[in-house]
């Protein structure tokens, strides 16, 4: 089956700044793909390109088979596109900017209810609101709405959960699911490494450069190092005696707790916890955890940084 | 063609959802018409003028009082001393400085001429300028009745002209002088290019703003279907206003409209598309509505200032002058003077409009260009 996104060799500069060093990626139909990586990683510059706003400066990317610069016309048609700001007309209500839309792709709202029922359900009671006068959860269903009325094949969602709640959240993401069910390939980006578990496969990006793709299961099986989850009261000084324990391969704050690994293969955490006694750290618990797609990030990471 | 009915559908639901928009459309024309019809005109009253005669004389006393018998002055303060004379010009309690020399009769019999210094207060140079004027006419006035009165050799005097020389005229076109029908039309020209110039690039700005620009170029929607969307409200709005604004002026001051309707509004629809395009190039070059409103404001300043409306154009020096030939204010100004009050037909402005069409076509072409350009 052909690739629903091909991109080869691509990358985008602007002046001295290199936003996406020659990315190649494949997304297969009907996947949900999740671009994971923090902010200014270039997530938003691919998508951009991928939507046809913005122009390569090197490498060729197709959507459905058409590339991105010559046939911007075919892929508009045949793509939904949610940026990661409100962009709907904030002083049109609901229903004025669903029509608009609608109009715009030569299509109507009843013409396509099906698919958009789910999600439209639920703010068609707010229907005569003004779009600016909605909540933040529903200005995004409401967009949702808007970037899939024509059934596009393809779906760029830009950081759609950025400034969400969480209960919105989660739903957001059952209703991409859904979707999924109706054969549409979606990609999303996202700066929350929790979400990255709800992708059918994920890549991890970083500074423009793609760290690795695979599912959220292959990413985490590529964790190599035993890895433990260091308590203490002061978390501070834990961070700082366990940054200079000379055995140390990595320690990264993760809420509560600090995770640890340790570059020795027979690892025995009592060791540690003497080394942190005599630092003057005298609370300190450790425990075996398992890897999360946070912790490959930053092994990945920390991996890039040390190669380059 | 439907999406394009759609866009202006939507575009007329905003304007008019728009608080401050919706309201200036209708009181911006009142406004202008009623304040500044009354308050713009060139005509100086009660100047302000201070009397010092060295002379006392029969002649003195006989200039003295046409001065007073003119409207145009008010005699605020007399004296025999001329720098008590200054020192009320400097505390701005006088306008004009006259003084009559001492042995003025006399020398006006003897040699037929005699001298007075005005002193203008030029911190206002039209004041000055026409006070000086003004003072000069009540002078010359003198002349006259001196010569006829053959209290004077008859001798061309110093204006150069004989007494005997009458001249008559009449004011065609407006026979009264009067300022407001000569103002008006130019208030009318002024309130469609505001409405042309800056609403239209504030509004494709606003989007740009927003970020709702991004949402409707992924769409299939076309650039110029966008910028006809965008632009023509304003068009129709423009023309709106055109036609309240002549209904005002026509029920306040009842200025006379000689000319045809449909050649006004032809050709303000022709010069509203340069407007337009100056309002959608302004938007091609500016990324807020802050900044779009600011390059508008700078634009206009210049074109109201040398449209013609404030200063003749014939009083610019030379180069200025040819400025104003870039100026597409200055056309429509004149093209609604010449249609209202003169009833000028197509062929009496052939030529302006062969300007704005070459203009219109030079500067959307320009701001299409740009569009794109900045687009990729």
């Amino acid at each position: 089956m052909n690739p629903a996104i091909q991109i080869s060799g691509l990358s985008k500069h602007y002046g001295e700044l290199q936003a996406l060093q020659s990315v190649d990626l494949s997304i297969a139909p009907g996947e949900l793909f999740g671009l994971i990586g923090p902010d200014g990683a270039g997530k938003t510059s691919l998508i951009r390109i991928l939507a046809t706003l913005l122009l390569p400066t090197e490498g060729t990317a197709s959507v459905l088979g058409k590339d991105v610069v010559k046939h911007y016309r075919f892929i508009r048609r045949n793509m939904g596109y949610m940026p990661g700001r409100f962009s709907l007309y904030y002083d049109l209500s609901v229903e004025e900017n669903i029509s608009l839309f609608a109009t715009i792709f030569g299509t109507t709202l009843q013409e396509n209810y099906e698919l958009v029922r789910e999600i439209y359900s639920q703010i068609e009671p707010f229907k005569d609101r003004k779009a600016g006068a909605l909540s933040g959860g529903m200005k995004q269903k409401l967009a949702l709405s808007c970037a899939l009325i024509h059934r596009p094949k393809v779906l760029f969602l830009d950081e759609p959960t950025t400034g969400v709640d969480a209960v919105s959240r989660r739903e957001f993401w059952g209703m991409l699911q859904n979707l999924k069910a109706h054969g549409i390939t979606i990609l999303v980006s996202t700066p929350y490494m929790d979400e990255a578990g709800l992708c059918d496969r994920i890549a991890l990006i970083q500074k423009g450069n793609i760290l690795a793709v695979d599912s959220p299961g292959g990413i985490v099986s590529q964790f190599e190092r035993p890895l433990y989850a260091v308590r203490a009261a002061d978390k501070y000084h834990l961070l700082k005696s366990l940054r200079s324990y000379p055995y140390a391969h990595s320690a990264f704050s993760f809420g509560d707790s600090i995770h640890y690994t340790d570059q020795r293969g027979a690892f025995a955490p009592e060791s540690l916890l003497t080394y942190l006694e005599g630092q003057g750290v005298k609370d300190a618990q450790i425990e075996p955890i398992q890897a999360g797609v946070e912790d490959c990030f930053m092994a990945l990471m920390q991996r890039h940084e040390t190669s380059h | 063609m439907r999406t394009i009915r759609f866009l202006l559908f939507k575009e007329f639901r905003q304007i008019f959802r728009n608080r401050a928009i919706l309201p200036l459309i209708f009181v911006v024309p009142i406004v202008q018409l009623i304040i500044l019809a009354n308050a713009a005109t060139y005509e100086i009253k009660g100047l302000k003028l201070y009397w010092v005669d060295h002379d006392l004389s029969a002649s003195s006393r006989l200039l003295y009082s046409k001065f007073e018998a003119s409207s145009y002055f008010e005699i605020t303060g007399t004296g025999f001393d001329k720098r008590a004379g200054e020192a009320a010009l400097m505390r701005d309690q006088a306008d004009i400085l006259l003084e009559v020399p001492s042995n003025f009769e006399r020398d006006l019999m003897r040699e037929g001429s005699a001298g007075i210094q005005l002193l203008a207060n030029a911190v206002d140079g039209v004041k000055a300028g026409l006070g000086t004027a003004y003072a000069q006419a009540v002078i010359g006035g003198m002349n006259v009745q001196l010569l006829s009165e053959q209290r004077l050799p008859a001798l061309p005097t110093a204006g150069g002209r004989p007494a005997k020389l009458d001249i008559t005229f009449s004011n065609w076109f407006n026979p009264h002088l009067d300022y407001k029908t000569f103002m008006v039309p130019g208030i009318l020209a002024l309130l469609v290019t505001l409405i042309g110039s800056f609403l239209s690039s504030m509004n494709i700005v606003r989007e740009k703003e927003l970020g709702t620009i991004e949402q409707i170029n992924v769409t299939p929607i076309r650039k110029y279907q966008f910028i006809v969307g965008k632009l023509m409200p304003f068009w129709i709005i423009a023309l709106f206003e055109l036609a309240f604004g002549l209904v005002i002026a026509k029920l306040l001051y009842d200025i006379p409209f000689v000319g045809s309707l449909w050649l006004l509004f032809g050709f303000a629809g022709l010069y509203l598309l340069v407007v337009l395009g100056i309002g959608l190039f302004i938007s091609t070059i500016t990324e807020t509505q802050q900044q779009a409103m600011f390059v508008s404001w700078f634009i206009m300043m210049i074109f109201v200032l040398m449209s013609g409306m404030f200063t003749a154009i014939e009083n610019m020096p030379g180069w200025a002058q040819q400025i104003t030939y870039l100026n597409p204010i200055r056309y429509f100004i004149e093209v609604i003077r010449m249609v209202m009050l003169k009833g000028a037909s197509f062929n009496d402005i052939q030529w302006h409009v062969g300007v704005m069409a070459g203009y219109a076509l030079v500067i959307n072409a320009l701001a299409v260009w740009n569009y794109r350009k900045r687009l990729s």
